[in-house]
């Protein structure tokens, strides 16, 4: 059995290990890890997404207000992590897929047509991904609340709740407990949750992440979806 | 992965209302293969005070051993049980001094005091010790851990408010690890006595 372990598969630091700085002849890597969570929760005619701002890359914080969840239309938004410049440029794409759609079929894309549309992105760069974990909320033809969550390969899959990026090991067991109602006797399966039970639960997921999480924190942008259209909120988490 | 995930485990330590808590899974296994569902993590020391070791299951036995011997020891020489903190302190003492060659465990020592005040830390596998009036974790689950025990846990909870956290934080946080769970089982220790449960949890 080899205890050993190979340099080039040591990613994570071990407890006995001090943090090494990689340098340029390390062969340049066209992929970043900025950090960051996102969170998505569907409920009977709503849904809820929320990201952390906080960009940084190892130590350092790039920004503190870089939003990672976009208003893709009055019915859609699309969050991300891990790689800032894969998102922007991810949801640019989408957004002119959008467009073409609009302008092709004379009405607006629905939410089901836009979440197999950002798979089929994804998956149409299989050689070389978009370092991107997507989140999708929005309003199905039921009028229903719609959560799709991704791979960075285009693997897709409707959702009740999930929570992507670097906290998302501290929030999702949460999500499970609490909306999954997991390890809870006598409860039976998923809970659809009011507005103010998700946004409850959202923002206790965020505090509870930005208090043990480096790369998560400063602010939590909340979407809620509805019939009505996209309501924003702005937070403050930790800065620290 | 390091010799530190090699076995598999998840413990955490809470602190109640005159009251700890301590709970750990039961699974030993070689990187993904299960090899036990019985193995025992949380030791008790003393009457009131409880080490629970994650890492690697060898060291957790043999400092279990070790740790054994050095309080009997101490109960001969000083005519009196060893207080938790002194506790912390003698491990600590053990693990720094294998600094260049440890141990790879990383302990959470849970008990009360002489003055029945609740006392929980953690240190890592080279002895440095943490204090903390809330939880500490450890172990392969330990940010899933981090993340249950940071939303579930509140100050002052009485003995079964606090098995009830202790055990949503242990089983959700396990079933998000490949590496733990398998059943768990939880101590409570109160001036009265120590409730010990064991729970079923998801067998996969």
């Amino acid at each position: 059995m080899d205890f050993m372990m190979h340099s080039e598969q040591q990613n994570q630091l071990e407890p006995t290990q001090a943090p090494v700085e990689r340098h340029s002849h390390n062969q340049w890597n066209p992929y970043v890890d900025n950090g960051g969570t996102s969170l998505i929760i569907a409920g009977k005619d709503f849904v809820l997404v929320a990201s952390d701002a906080r960009q940084s890359v190892g130590y350092n914080i790039n920004t503190r207000y870089d939003p990672k969840a976009y208003e893709l239309s009055n019915k859609t938004v699309l969050a991300t992590s891990v790689c800032s410049a894969d998102a922007k440029r991810l949801c640019e794409v989408l957004e002119q897929r959008a467009q073409l759609y609009y302008h092709k079929h004379e009405r607006q894309i629905s939410t089901q047509a836009l979440a197999q549309q950002l798979s089929n992105t994804l998956y149409s760069r299989r050689m070389f991904p978009y370092y991107v974990f997507p989140l999708l909320g929005g309003i199905d033809a039921e009028g229903k609340g719609a959560a799709y969550s991704y791979d960075a390969i285009g693997n897709m899959e409707r959702v009740t709740y999930k929570a992507f990026g670097s906290a998302s090991a501290l929030v999702q067991p949460f999500l499970d407990n609490q909306i999954g109602m997991k390890n809870q006797r006598g409860a039976e399966g998923e809970r659809m949750l009011t507005r103010e039970e998700a946004l409850r639960l959202a923002i206790d997921s965020f505090t509870g992440a930005a208090e043990r999480d480096i790369y998560t924190g400063d602010w939590l942008d909340i979407f809620i979806i509805d019939a009505a259209g996209v309501h924003k909120e702005t937070r403050e988490l930790k800065h620290d | 992965m390091s010799i530190m995930q090699f076995n598999g485990s998840a413990i955490v330590a809470m602190v109640g209302k005159d009251c700890v808590a301590i709970a750990a899974d039961k699974r030993l296994g070689q990187r993904a293969l299960t090899v036990s569902t019985d193995f025992q993590k949380v030791f008790p020391i003393t009457e009131r005070t409880y080490i629970g070791l994650a890492g690697l299951a060898t060291d957790v036995k043999t400092l279990h051993d070790r740790f054994r011997m050095r309080v009997n020891l101490y109960k001969h020489r000083e005519e009196r049980t060893i207080e938790p903190k002194t506790f912390a302190h003698l491990v600590s003492h053990m693990l720094y001094e294998r600094r260049f060659g440890p141990y790879f465990v990383e302990p959470v020592i849970a008990g009360l005091d002489k003055n029945n005040r609740p006392f929980v830390c953690n240190m890592d596998l080279i002895g440095c010790i943490n204090y903390t009036d809330d939880f500490v974790v450890a172990g392969t689950a330990d940010n899933n851990l981090f993340g249950m025990c940071e939303s579930l846990w509140e100050p002052d909870l009485g003995p079964e408010e606090l098995f009830e956290t202790i055990s949503q934080s242990l089983l959700n946080a396990v079933d998000r690890d490949a590496m733990s769970g398998w059943g768990a089982v939880v101590h409570i220790i109160t001036p009265d006595g120590i409730i010990e449960r064991e729970l079923k949890g998801r067998m996969d």
